[in-house]
């Protein structure tokens, strides 16, 4: 092997993702880093993937209108779906998505969640799924309801969805949010708001998907996801 | 070219997610990432251990941590089949937490490291570490440590315990974890 820093693993973008401290976002005051993350080219530890167990993962797993109580889930229906993709375009297939979100009145299961809504004895809320050879994933879900939550005294989160994503390699792990196309709350939440690129913001927020419908039965909402990519040109301060 | 989706928090309840047995949910017959070592796997067994804490020296009690590391032999991803070389666990009302694992070998030009990667409320963009060993003479020459400025290379070294080894997290302040974008 010629080097440890091949840099096959593009560069993290300056200016996409949210800085570590947010002000308006308050939990961050405490638990972001002063320092700089130390940038580096890629080496064989971040170029290689998990091993999860692909054979772990059942068909019935990406349904959370079934996937935990009897009866099935509470709330509007609907099918959230997409491509993931890294950023030269190449679909990622095999790659694990697991999600979480508030039930349709807008309560996690959670032990620390407070909120008055009730929970929904059919719904757990959390999923998983692999994308196929084409890098395509489904879920079928309730659409979540917002919820309240203790930051600026009137902060409400838009419904969102949440998502962790592997790729082929461990230096694209990436965790994210998806929203609803229309929720007037996008523009007022400051975890949202965090992320300094309004087109980047765009891209978290899902679209009504008519195509992806099935008629008389549930709405169809599409997310497409992009990892890190490679990188084309061999990273400048290799050794 | 699209560039990469921008991230996002994983919020306080990211456990029921990732972890749902943990987090008192029976989902899916287990938790990923609960067990890395099989039976028959070679190698040195070891425990790493670790705590969070945040600016205040308060535990961070929600995080979750993934770790990423070689087999015994220093391939990456792991080729031992009874050893996934990938965990994943929460921490506990003491910002502490815990893997049964191998002792990674060295990889190819590097000093044997386990990679963690850390979410938690408040974290915008998932965090990114290293843990190194206190006794591996690799160290001296590793590429990705003698980057580190020396003042901060000791938060990636961790101390031995009677059952392996444990690495202290600190988000910030003045022994703030090395934190990396590789
Ligand atoms: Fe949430």
């Amino acid at each position: 092997m010629s080097g440890v820093f091949t840099g096959r693993l593009r560069t993290r973008a300056t200016g996409l993702h949210p800085p570590a401290d947010a002000s308006a976002y308050r939990s961050t005051a405490l638990r972001s880093p002063r320092h700089a993350p130390i940038q580096l080219p890629s080496t064989a530890s971040e170029e290689t993937g998990p091993v999860f167990g692909h054979d772990l993962i059942g068909p019935t797993d990406a349904d959370l209108t079934r996937n935990f109580g009897p009866g099935g889930a509470i709330g509007e229906q609907i099918i959230v779906t997409g491509h993931l993709r890294d950023e030269g375009g190449r679909p990622v297939p095999q790659a694990l998505i697991e999600i979480w979100q508030a039930n349709a009145g807008g309560r996690y299961r959670h032990r620390n969640d407070g909120y008055t809504a009730p929970l929904d004895p059919g719904f757990g809320g959390c999923g998983r799924c692999l994308t196929d050879a084409q890098g395509a994933y489904a879920f079928r879900t309730i659409r979540p309801g917002a919820y309240p939550w203790p930051n600026g005294g009137n902060d409400w989160r838009p419904a969102h969805i949440h998502f962790s994503v592997f790729g082929a390699a461990f230096g694209q792990r990436l965790v994210t949010q998806m929203y609803f196309e229309g929720d007037p709350h996008i523009a007022l939440c400051p975890i949202v708001q965090s992320v300094p690129d309004a087109r980047a913001i765009d891209r978290l927020t899902a679209r009504l998907d008519m195509d992806a419908t099935i008629p008389f039965d549930a709405r169809a909402w599409r997310f497409d996801i992009t990892l890190r990519g490679l990188d084309a040109t061999p990273f400048e301060g290799r050794p | 070219m699209t560039r990469e989706s921008a991230s996002q928090t994983a919020g306080p309840y990211l456990h029921i997610g990732l972890a749902p047995n943990a987090a008192g949910l029976p989902m899916f017959g287990g938790d990923l990432g609960a067990r890395m070592v099989g039976d028959g796997a070679e190698g040195t067994r070891m425990v790493l251990t670790g705590e969070i804490r945040d600016g205040s020296g308060a535990a961070v009690t929600d995080a979750l941590v993934e770790m990423w590391q070689a087999d015994a032999a220093g391939h990456c991803p792991a080729r031992d089949p009874a050893f996934t070389g990938w965990g994943r666990t929460t921490c506990d009302t003491a910002g502490r937490f815990r893997f049964e694992t191998l002792r990674p070998g060295a990889l190819d030009g590097q000093a044997p490291h386990v990679t963690l990667w850390i979410a938690a409320r408040g974290i915008g963009l998932a965090l990114q570490t290293r843990v190194y060993f206190p006794d591996a003479p690799e160290n001296a020459t590793d590429p990705v440590l003698s980057r580190v400025p020396e003042s901060r290379r000791d938060t990636l070294i961790a101390a031995a315990t009677p059952e392996g080894y444990n690495i202290k997290i600190t988000l910030q302040g003045a022994d703030e974890t090395v934190f990396f974008d590789i």
